[in-house]
């Protein structure tokens, strides 16, 4: 019992540390901007992180480094992006490449280095008293806490809130939020830079609550998992969480087998997530039983919004 | 105050003088800024730079490392080139790389006996069809139901990869001696015939015959031709009754089965056997390459040979202890800055002078 207990309570915590960038993603691909660079915008808020927690000890405001950085790589991702129009396919890799050389660059100094501070878990008063699920769900650290808020918060502002309605009308046609006179640019810039924050979040829950060390590339392929897992969820929250605890569960599963019954490679169970994906993708393109209305694909995801184009 | 105003204008056509120095002005500003990191973390950028070049150009054994490494980047670069030439993105040639290196490499092993040299040269064409054939496959959802190629191209590299992964630490490991993830070496007689006296491998002429028939085939093809009318004009195609169905598996395959020799070149030609970290990023550095060659595979080749020689220069300047991941991050920076400055080769921004504060005359200056 108690081993199920903490593949479970891993799984959750995997699917947190995904959770904030696909979170962060849903939101900038539903404003119709694709950044397939999570994979190294993690990796900047995971050696940001890391690096302030050595010098300063403080967790406090090593979390306000990562958040600084996620804002200035989204400034500079939605600048490419939304004011240059560039290819955001190209784009996003560009970040990609130059987030994880900048990361493994400025990490090489903290690398082995050990900080001995990390978020903790912390057992609620209460809640982690409830058998089995209080165990699996309670007793965690306050970046997972903080994620059990996000997640009815930005269902309900996606669904529920104008604002939601004007993300949603971002990405299906922008136009006509511009002729309301809402500003498209503005808000484009707004929600890129949310998703590049939450990315940042997601890499340094790795670094500083996960584990406690960096080292080159310590995402392992996180960040794909979590654009992956963007599509896999066709753009809602809710199925993202469900997504997020199936992906979790399976790798962790999977690396926990190999101890007891080596039969199928660990490699198998993690190619889950991309095969996952792609059948999703195939089954939701509209050929299957009808299924076009189960998925919520911006209509102008990748577009670059032009006035003139109107 | 206020009497000076920007304006951007469209470029009907750009220059030539400006099409070749934009990227290269970009590519200097790139370099100052990763000097900003360079310095940061307590090293001269100027001088760390200056090792790079001369190392990576100028030194016959740093030259023939930059051209080694510069072979699989060429091939994939020209993979890439030919799918997004056609619109179509094809971000799978890490492991298109992937399964033509696994493929060409399973023949050698469970292959039936035969003159190596038969051996080899099946072994090479079982690589680029195996890789033609992944890349096929991505492309099958896209030509039947309309399915985006991208996302699945790029998920499918992963799948490729972990692949990789558990046959060079399961089935394939060679288990003489040390317990690392390598598979055994391959034949002597396997590997690809060394260049007139250099240690650079066949594989160079195999890659620049490649962007010259590329060449060759978009300029002066029918089928090329093709290619060019769907990506400029799709329903312009369709009512010249070219077969875009055909068409996107003919790209696709043409790019993977490119992807695919990458891997042959590296297997045959410089590794000599199997490991989990074979591509190494190649393939989406073939993104990169593909894209600020603007996708003309003559230009493949040279740029291909710069990002190999950033490459070998970030080895040279480790030993004085700078991180060798300043290659990926320059790169990435390149990358990042020609994105930008391609604006500028698009666009004329006017600088003028107004002459009055009302709005309204504003808009007939």
């Amino acid at each position: 019992m108690a081993f199920i207990i903490s593949i479970l309570a891993a799984a959750v915590v995997y699917a947190v540390s995904i959770l904030y960038a696909t979170i962060g993603e849903i939101f900038s691909q539903r404003a119709g901007v694709m950044n397939l660079g999570l994979e190294g915008i993690m990796l900047m808020g995971a050696v940001s992180g890391y690096i302030t927690v050595v010098h300063t000890h403080s967790l406090a405001l090593s979390m306000l480094v990562v958040i600084i950085v996620g804002l200035l790589l989204g400034l500079l991702y939605s600048f490419l992006t939304v004011t240059l129009k560039a290819n955001q396919i190209v784009c996003g890799l560009a970040i990609l490449t130059f987030g994880m050389g900048l990361s493994g660059f400025l990490g090489k100094s903290v690398s082995g280095v050990s900080a001995n501070l990390k978020f903790e878990s912390y057992p609620l008063p209460v809640l982690s008293k409830i058998p089995i699920l209080g165990d699996v769900f309670f007793n965690q650290d306050l970046l997972v806490y903080i994620m059990y808020l996000i997640i009815p918060l930005s269902i309900f502002y996606i669904y529920r809130t104008k604002y939601g309605m004007r993300l949603r009308a971002l990405g299906e046609n922008p136009a006509a939020l511009d002729v309301e006179g809402i500003n498209v640019f503005a808000l484009r810039y707004a929600y890129v830079i949310f998703g590049c924050i939450m990315t940042t979040i997601s890499g340094a829950y790795l670094s500083l609550a996960y584990t406690n060390f960096w080292s080159e590339g310590m995402t392992g392929g996180r960040g794909w998992i979590a654009a992956a897992l963007v599509t896999f969820a066709s753009w809602k929250p809710r199925a993202a969480v469900w997504g997020a605890l199936l992906f979790g569960g399976i790798s962790i599963i999977g690396t926990n087998l190999q101890i007891y019954l080596p039969v199928i490679p660990s490699q198998f169970f993690s190619m889950f997530p991309y095969l996952a994906t792609i059948i999703v993708l195939i089954l939701a393109s509209g050929k299957f039983k009808n299924s076009k209305k189960h998925t919520e694909e911006p209509a102008s995801l990748c577009i670059p919004y032009e006035r003139e184009g109107r | 105050m206020g009497n000076m105003y920007f304006r951007l204008e469209k470029r009907i056509r750009t220059p030539l003088a400006i099409r070749i120095l934009n990227p290269v002005v970009f590519i200097v500003l790139a370099m100052g800024f990763c000097g900003i990191f360079i310095t940061l973390a307590g090293f001269e950028p100027v001088k760390v730079y200056a090792k790079m070049i001369k190392t990576a150009f100028f030194t016959s054994k740093g030259l023939t490392q930059t051209i080694l490494y510069s072979i699989p980047l060429m091939l994939c670069g020209l993979g890439v080139s030919i799918s997004f030439k056609m619109n179509l993105n094809n971000l799978g040639a890490e492991g298109q790389y992937a399964v033509g290196a696994i493929a060409s490499f399973g023949f050698v092993i469970y292959g039936p006996s035969m003159p190596l040299s038969i051996k080899l040269i099946l072994a090479i064409l079982i690589g680029i069809a195996a890789g033609c054939l992944w890349s096929v496959l991505a492309a099958i959802p896209k030509a039947l139901w309309n399915v985006n190629e991208t996302i699945i191209s790029l998920m499918m590299n992963y799948i490729a990869l972990l692949f990789l992964d558990y046959l060079c630490r399961g089935p394939w490991m060679n288990n003489e001696g040390l317990n690392l993830p390598y598979s055994a070496s391959i034949n002597k007689m396997l590997y690809l015939p060394n260049l007139f006296g250099t240690e650079i491998n066949s594989g160079i002429i195999i890659a620049i015959i490649s962007a010259i028939v590329i060449y060759w085939f978009f300029k002066k093809t029918t089928s090329g031709y093709q290619i060019s009318v769907i990506k400029n004009s799709l329903s312009a195609a369709r009512y010249a009754g070219m077969n875009i169905k055909k068409n996107i598996l003919l790209v696709m395959g043409i790019s993977g089965a490119l992807a695919g020799m990458a891997g042959v070149v590296k297997i045959f030609g410089i590794t000599h056997r199997l490991q989990p970290s074979l591509p190494g990023g190649a393939g989406f550095t073939g993104i990169i390459i593909a894209y600020l060659s603007k996708f003309n595979p003559l230009i493949v080749i040279v740029v291909s040979f710069f990002i190999a020689g950033l490459n070998t220069g970030s080895y040279s300047v480790q030993i004085s202890g700078v991180p060798s991941q300043i290659a990926t991050m320059i790169q990435g920076a390149i990358l990042v800055f020609v994105l930008a400055g391609e604006f500028f080769a698009r666009n004329k921004i006017i600088v003028g002078r107004r002459v009055s504060a009302d709005p309204l005359k504003e808009g007939e200056a």
